[in-house]
């Protein structure tokens, strides 16, 4: 099995099981300060990465595209509070855009 | 009928109406990530895959950015069920208004727990609303979502030029809508919220040149979280 397999496998057999563990371990073991901590706080950390890594790197270099002003266009349509999917469709129009002119 | 009786079918009605509208909306992102995920390396059937059994959208979406990004297995699996640890407590705070049976229909309900199911029954007038919003909504979520995944992924195959950075500008997009809801001022503790994801994302460009691909990102949130992102 490929190591791409496994690591499909393995997180969707992870991610089910923490599904799984909310509706059967007793409240108090997740209302626990650590873990209430660990919930709120690492997806901001872990999501603000991922848009810097996939924004600006390429292998282990940093790089300035379109896809940085993508994620500029992407940023003034949230905070206009414009839908998810028009968002989507602003950010790749862009990136688009700037292939064809570069 | 009385105003009551017709109050609750209206009631009926506003969740049914919700809850399939909610399938609709996130289909179409779920087209984008089956393609995000064939433009990573993956292949169709991966794609599939993670829709069908992982179907919790961050997470996949950070697996498969994870391995794009050239990282390996442990870094994609850790980043994902990180961000899956959310579904826990949802779980947590669905028990009280869904009741689920034990068994085989616990199951079943545990893989339809995500952001969206969650807010709808949450969001419910009462429980039997709330049972009818989840199991609706998140009927319709999967669905849409496994179905647009497939779309998605097929469709990525014959992306090039100008699509093919449409594409790439997509993903990180995806992520930053991801995450913004938490920076609002909506969220609990916004401004605690802003400094982690700013941490986050100033140590994972600063480590993307010294560390192999994809272990920057695993690095971020264990460096902010050592500097005390839950401190207090």
């Amino acid at each position: 099995m490929s190591a791409t397999w496994i690591a499909v496998l393995a997180g969707c057999l992870g991610c089910y099981l923490l599904k799984l563990a909310g509706l059967s371990v007793p409240a108090a073991w997740v209302e626990h300060p650590v873990v209430r901590r660990v919930v709120d706080f690492v997806p901001a950390a872990l999501l603000a990465a991922l848009v810097a890594v996939q924004a600006a790197t390429s292998g282990s270099d940093l790089v300035v595209d379109g896809r940085l002003a993508a994620l500029a266009v992407a940023a003034l349509a949230l905070a206009l509070r414009a839908p998810f999917v028009v968002v989507l469709l602003l950010a790749g129009a862009t990136g688009a855009g700037i292939h064809l002119l570069g | 009928m009385t105003d009551e009786v017709t109050d609750a079918a209206a009631a009926r009605r506003a969740t049914i109406r919700d809850a399939l509208g909610l399938g609709v909306a996130v289909g179409l992102y779920g087209a984008a990530f089956g393609a995000a995920a064939v433009a990573a390396g993956l292949d169709a059937w991966q794609a599939c895959a993670l829709s069908l059994l992982m179907f919790t959208g961050a997470s996949q979406f950070a697996l498969v950015g994870v391995l794009g990004a050239g990282g390996g297995a442990l870094a994609a699996v850790g980043s994902a069920v990180l961000l899956g640890t959310r579904n826990t407590i949802y779980g947590v705070r669905l028990v009280p208004l869904l009741q689920p049976a034990r068994g085989l229909r616990r199951l079943g309900t545990a893989h339809l727990v995500i952001d969206e199911s969650t807010a709808l029954a949450l969001a419910a007038p009462d429980r039997a609303n709330a049972r009818l919003a989840f199991t609706l909504g998140g009927g319709s979520i999967f669905l849409g979502w496994n179905v647009t995944t497939l779309l998605g992924a097929l469709g990525a195959d014959a992306l090039t030029g100008p699509w093919l950075a449409a594409l790439d500008a997509v993903v990180p997009a995806a992520f930053l809508a991801l995450l913004w809801p938490r920076l609002q001022r909506t969220w609990a503790e916004p401004a605690a919220q802003r400094r982690v994801a700013l941490g986050g994302a100033v140590v994972a460009l600063a480590l993307t040149p010294v560390v192999p691909a994809g272990v920057q990102v695993i690095a971020a949130v264990a460096a902010v979280a050592l500097a005390g992102g839950w401190r207090r």
